[in-house]
């Protein structure tokens, strides 16, 4: 039964997006390409809310800065997108145009290697992956926890964002990325790179979500779950909470940057909002929302509070976030284990 | 070769096996388990270990009794690593240096602890509960590929037997009595298969006979196994000390008294701190 369910849905996300080729304009089947792009970015948002619930549903570990894993991954890409504009920019040179209005002239060492695909993806992952490493062994060896872990890493992505808004730091300051031409020399903007981005993004989600669910049914996750309720235990026990935070702390990291990779070509932008306090706070919204602790609730979240938000942005767009706050304050107080929790209770 | 290199010989190899160390395993060459001399540990200014020494063989059931602030948690505290003592000294066989180790490796070492308000992982069943503490590989890399032997599936079943929880295998422990918390927390610290066993109040909130089927339990690792048990049932100390084992009075973080529980009670000392004039 659940199989099946998880089969059904893949299928539809795999499929969904093939509508927009197989069927032209005007026909009922037809999916546009704003909900092509509305697709792929909800599951891109998707996969942050599961790598979150990896660590806060799982690892009680309440991180406020996933989004800067997800803008670092983001900045990966955007980087190459960048050089792939080639000479069609405004200036019409070698260099991005942020840099020639700077008077730069050549690009900065860490540029090095945007010029390739697969080594700015591995820079787009290994630079959120080590900063999560490094800054989680201090945290977690120092035995940071609850509130205070939470503040800290809100502290960290928005020290982020200010390093990123100056214009010296070498990503386009407040302005980031834009303007994206093509990816591999391809069209970005074609139909079929849409919809490519959009079923990438679908198999990324299934792909985390089935890694997701290895690690938390097996005895790392187990173990993880044992350090959220009774840490003190886990230590008695002989094992070194420290490593299995770490390790789930760098996987989540991961997953938000490889949604970031995947957003950023979806938008066709990417600057230092995303690493916004508020964009974190959102993340923990859809987790807590679709329910923590389960791996369908973050995904289900991420789906209905996005999915609203784009009702109420076209409706009522002064609205909107006091709605997210109601919303937030009505599964904090009425359903503590989220959407998915309230389908079980209806169930029974 | 002549004797005189022999005995250097063996003489270096003692050396060698007992020579301080800061992980790995025990050697119980001495008879003594743990070594407790002199710790000290203050508090904001208050004195909660004020030089205690104690000693406790290998295979020897050790109850520790003592009224309300003598220091009985603070030792345990202190002897798991999850407390640093301002001073003293603290060994586990006559190789291992505690002070130096982490809580995790005190553990790995073999010192088990069960705590005095019963914690267990609530939202794990009660063969979860178990299997995580089975002895065996620590590392998270190990942990994400893990999987349970034949061998360790009898030992699991064997334990849940032993603590009177078979019929409860599949339960989230969290649904569990508060005695049966008590039980799985004890099977848990059997699983590590400890060399040394600290047992904080283990028998807080359990009924009457699931207190005598605790001290059966207790008794029958005697030997196997070193156990420290703190305790305030009189009761209870009474069966665990019989008429020959060691019971140690503590008051205001120093060792009162040590003896057998008649010549404890009979202390003049001991009575007019704990056992009530």
């Amino acid at each position: 039964m659940k199989k099946a369910l998880f089969i059904a849905g893949a299928a539809v996300l795999l499929l969904a997006p093939f509508l927009h080729l197989a069927f032209p304009p005007g026909h009922p089947m037809h999916l546009s390409e704003f909900y092509v792009g509305l697709l792929g970015k909800f599951l891109c948002f998707a996969i942050c809310a599961l790598a979150l619930d990896l660590i806060w549903g799982f690892g009680g570990i309440l991180s406020l800065g996933h989004g800067l894993f997800f803008a670092l991954g983001g900045y990966g890409m955007g980087m190459y997108l960048m050089r792939q504009i080639g000479r069609d920019g405004q200036y019409q040179t070698d260099l991005p145009d942020f840099m020639v209005f700077l008077n730069w002239k050549a690009l900065p060492w860490y540029w090095a290697l945007s010029d390739s695909l697969v080594a700015q993806l591995f820079l787009a992952f290994a630079v959120p992956g080590l900063l999560a490493a490094v800054f989680g062994w201090f945290a977690f060896r120092s035995r940071i926890q609850g509130v205070y872990f939470s503040i800290i890493t809100q502290a960290l992505t928005v020290a982020a964002m200010l390093l990123f808004f100056r214009n010296e730091t070498g990503f386009g300051g407040n302005n980031g990325f834009t303007d994206f031409k093509r990816i591999a020399g391809l069209p970005i903007t074609s139909p079929g790179m849409k919809v490519a981005l959009c079923v990438a993004s679908a198999v990324a989600l299934i792909v985390c979500y089935l890694v997701a669910r290895w690690l938390t049914q097996s005895r790392w996750g187990r173990i993880l779950q044992a350090i959220r309720d009774a840490e003190g235990r886990v230590r008695f026990l002989g094992y070194d909470p420290v490593a299995f935070k770490l390790s789930a702390y760098v996987i989540s990291a991961l997953m938000c940057a490889l949604a970031g990779i995947l957003y950023v070509p979806q938008v066709g932008i990417i600057n230092p909002s995303e690493m916004s306090p508020a964009a974190s706070i959102e993340m923990a919204i859809w987790a807590a929302v679709g329910g923590r602790g389960t791996l369908l609730g973050p995904v289900l979240g991420a789906f209905f509070v996005n999915g609203t938000k784009s009702v109420f942005t076209v409706w009522w767009p002064e609205g909107w976030l006091y709605v997210l706050g109601a919303l937030f304050i009505a599964v904090t107080l009425f359903l503590p284990t989220g959407l998915v929790g309230l389908a079980r209770r209806l169930r029974k | 070769m002549t004797p005189g290199l022999l005995e250097a010989g063996a003489e270096a190899h003692a050396r060698a096996l007992t020579r301080i160390a800061t992980a790995g395993e025990p050697v119980f060459n001495q008879g003594v388990a743990l070594y407790v001399e002199d710790i000290k540990v203050a508090f904001d200014g208050f004195q909660a270990l004020a030089g205690l020494s104690f000693t406790v063989g290998v295979g020897e059931l050790r109850c520790v009794i003592g009224p309300n602030g003598a220091g009985k948690t603070t030792t345990m505290d202190c002897i798991t690593g999850k407390t640093r003592p301002d001073s003293g000294r603290l060994h586990f066989g006559s190789n291992l240096d505690l002070l130096t180790m982490t809580e995790a490796e005190i553990a790995r070492a073999g010192i088990g602890r069960k705590f005095q308000k019963p914690t267990v992982f609530e939202a794990l069943t009660v063969t979860e509960n178990l299997e995580l503490a089975l002895a065996g590989d620590r590392r998270a890399r190990f942990a994400m590929r893990a999987r349970l032997s034949g061998e360790q599936r009898d030992r699991l079943d064997e334990l849940l037997k032993t603590v009177h929880l078979a019929p409860e295998r599949e339960r989230v422990a969290g649904l569990l009595s508060h005695g049966q918390k008590q039980w799985l927390e004890i099977g848990m610290l059997l699983a590590q298969d400890p060399k040394l066993l600290l047992l904080d109040e283990p028998v807080a909130g359990m009924t009457d006979e699931e207190t005598e089927r605790t001290a059966e339990l207790f008794l029958s690792l005697e030997g196997q196994h070193s156990l420290v048990v703190v305790e305030h049932d009189m009761a209870f100390v009474g069966t665990l000390a019989g008429a020959d084992r060691t019971v140690t009075v503590l008051h205001e973080g120093q060792t009162l008294a040590e003896g057998t529980m008649a010549t404890v009670q009979s202390d003049e000392k001991v009575i007019e701190v704990y056992l009530g004039r």
